[in-house]
């Protein structure tokens, strides 16, 4: 079997005495799309966070290319190439697309200011593929719509080559013109070669564009399948009664 | 017409917000300038004006950070109580003894020594904030007693003066640059907005960006260079009151020739805060650190996610606020020619103010430099225009304390309508 992209094995974090995410492994290969399924709470984006550098976990390993790498903040995870799409979209609504696709990677002049003009240049290329439609680079994103804020929460991660992009409810706030959009572009990316995972409480959604789906339960990894394994009843009773259907069998 | 005016406005693309503040410090001075009988609007008040505001001015700048990252700074009029104390001891009572009395070193020893302190102070300040969590009001509220105290307790209550002479020309009337280079520093200024005028359309174009007609082009370098020149001529229409010159060709046992007259030109003061208003814009809209304090106002979470370390961040822009205090500071006590205990007291509410009346929004992530500066002189000319006309000083306050609730009240209206929220 060939090395995965990203491995976290045994992974554990909490908080007080709560077990967040409870000795937890996945993986993803590349070119593949693995989702994390399960309820509220259920440790789904504390498990993700980890993996972009937003908390610090408490034991496990992470492994990119089969290698051990440390991921202690944001900037560790991007300098390994890991890229987050976050539910909450994490957008300073107070500046433009530009200003937030190239946040704490800004394109400076050779006197170290700020290059506006090349990065919104940048950002009208990145947004021509994208989404075409979108034309307003000038104005602070807070008066953009839900599919133009989720357009540059996405060309913030793909624009800096990303190789393993996590994504956390990409399409919980779009109409369905833009859902067919963000699921198409998954399809793009997985061509590509990139590795992803991917959030979302619609098991339709994801029966549909992911390989294999992993389910937590309380912070615990309950099973991970090939979508082709399994009908979307299975997954749904791995989901609200945390047994694995196929393993009782 | 209004339309038409819309039009020309969103064409030369200026700021709505910019021209309200003007517009309203126009009206301002107009009405004062009846009511006073026509002594508002002369090179003299106006003069003396920007030399009223400059300190409150120089720390509007730091105030609009501090306030864009959802903090704020009630300490500031307290630390520049201590600093400018500190600085008075220093220049008065221990440098002469060393260096000999109005030894040339001594007001830039006592300068560098007061932007130290106040780096220091603001950044320990910025430091319980940011990395112990201490709400900022409650740090600043701390620091307000705590600083003011301390410039009591250095000065056992009274004041020290005289201060040094070159230190004194940093802030009063007897530091001006004269004519010739105040037209000098004009025609600087005005080739430098040209160039950079000119650059900014080139770089758009390069890029494939729209850009302005080339008529508004030229208008708009008019406009700016106009500007720059109308505040030179009216700063070189000052002239120097004749006993003052007879005075000093007197002190060189000269005498005064017949008809002799000569004008004031910038005051330093004022150029510190041209020169401070232009370096804090630039940080502002030009520098990762500028644009790393409009991220974490707009949403500290994205920018924490973004990499960024805003708890240093804080620490930075408190140090920052000291070190503009430490300006104003300066600005302060050479206005007066001495430091007192109570140098800078409610200095803190009359800069929170200007940043406000500025279009800072409390919320955080709004703000701008020069609409902090327009703030203190709108502020300025309102309490100096009152107390020209006579204005009980109680009822100074009251309407100064109305008018800030009306300013803020009409800016809400104003990003309601823009959707500037």
């Amino acid at each position: 079997m060939s090395t995965p992209l990203l491995e976290m094995r045994n992974i554990s974090i909490h908080f007080g005495g709560i077990k967040a995410v409870d000795d937890v492994s996945i993986d993803v290969m590349p070119g593949e799309v693995v989702g994390l399924l399960g309820h509220n709470g259920a440790g789904k984006s504390t498990l993700i966070k980890i993996l972009s550098g937003a908390y610090k976990k408490d034991a496990g390993e992470i492994y990119v290319d089969g290698k051990k790498v440390e991921i202690n903040n944001p900037i560790d995870a991007r300098e390994h190439n890991i890229e987050t799409i976050y539910q909450t979209l994490a957008l300073s609504d107070n500046l433009d697309a530009a200003s937030n696709l190239f946040l704490g990677r800004e394109i400076t002049t050779k006197f170290g200011l700020l290059d506006d003009t090349a990065m919104e240049a940048e950002s009208r290329k990145i947004m021509a593929r994208l989404n075409p439609n979108f034309q307003r680079f000038s104005e602070p994103v807070r008066s953009l719509s839900g599919g133009q804020r989720q357009s540059v929460a996405i060309a913030r991660a793909v624009y800096f080559n990303a190789r393993i992009l996590i994504m956390d409810e990409p399409t919980a706030a779009l109409g369905v013109h833009e859902t067919a959009m963000v699921a198409d572009l998954i399809k793009e990316l997985k061509a590509q070669g990139l590795g992803i995972f991917l959030i979302s409480h619609d098991t339709r959604e994801m029966m549909d564009l992911c390989d294999r789906v992993s389910v937590m339960k309380n912070g615990q990894l309950i099973g991970t399948e090939r979508v082709e394994d399994v009908t979307e009843d299975d997954i749904l009773s791995m989901i609200i009664m945390g047994k694995n259907p196929k393993k009782a069998a | 017409m209004s339309g038409g005016l819309g039009n020309l406005i969103k064409t030369l693309q200026i700021d709505t917000r910019l021209l309200g503040m003007i517009g309203a410090f126009i009206v301002i001075s107009l009405v004062f300038h009846v009511t006073t009988g026509g002594t508002f609007l002369t090179p003299r008040n106006l003069f003396t004006l920007t030399l009223q505001t400059a300190s409150v001015a120089v720390m509007a700048t730091g105030m609009v950070f501090v306030i864009v990252t959802r903090n704020i700074d009630l300490s500031i009029g307290s630390m520049l109580g201590i600093i400018g104390m500190l600085m008075g001891v220093i220049q008065v009572q221990i440098l002469p003894d060393y260096l000999g009395f109005g030894h040339p070193s001594i007001w830039l020893i006592t300068v560098a020594i007061g932007l130290l302190l106040g780096a220091l102070i603001g950044g320990f300040q910025g430091w319980l904030i940011g990395y112990l969590t201490i709400p900022s009001f409650i740090v600043t509220l701390g620091g307000l007693l705590i600083w003011r105290g301390g410039a009591w307790w250095v000065s056992k209550g009274t004041t020290i003066s005289p201060l040094d002479p070159n230190f004194v020309m940093l802030g009063g009337a007897s530091g001006t640059i004269g004519v010739t280079a105040s037209w000098a520093l004009a025609v600087v200024g005005s080739i430098l907005t040209i160039i950079f005028l000119i650059n900014t359309r080139r770089k758009h174009i390069d890029h494939g960006f729209a850009v302005k007609p080339v008529w508004a082009e030229y208008a708009l370098g008019a406009i700016l260079v106009g500007a720059i020149s109308g505040i030179t001529a009216i700063m070189n229409a000052y002239l120097v009151p004749t006993r003052i010159l007879e005075r000093r060709f007197a002190a060189e046992g000269l005498e005064m020739p017949e008809g002799y007259t000569e004008a004031y030109g910038f005051p330093i003061s004022v150029l510190i805060v041209l020169f401070v208003a232009i370096a804090m814009t630039i940080v502002a809209k030009k520098t990762r650190f500028g644009r790393y304090i409009f991220a974490m106002g707009g949403n500290p979470d994205a920018a924490e996610l973004s990499g960024i370390d805003t708890r240093w961040l804080t620490v930075k822009v408190f140090a920052l606020m000291g070190a503009l205090t430490a300006i104003a500071a300066v600005i302060a006590s050479a206005r007066l020619g001495s430091a007192g205990s109570s140098l800078g007291e409610l200095d803190e509410l009359r800069v929170i103010a200007a940043a406000v009346i500025g279009g800072t929004a409390l919320a955080g992530g709004v703000g701008t430099i020069y609409g902090a500066i327009l703030g203190a002189l709108i502020m300025q000319a309102l309490v100096s225009g009152m107390g020209m006309v006579g204005v009980d000083s109680p009822l100074q306050n009251m309407i100064v304390g109305g008018v800030l609730i009306l300013a803020v009240w009409i800016d809400i209206i104003y990003r309601r309508k823009t959707g500037d929220a």
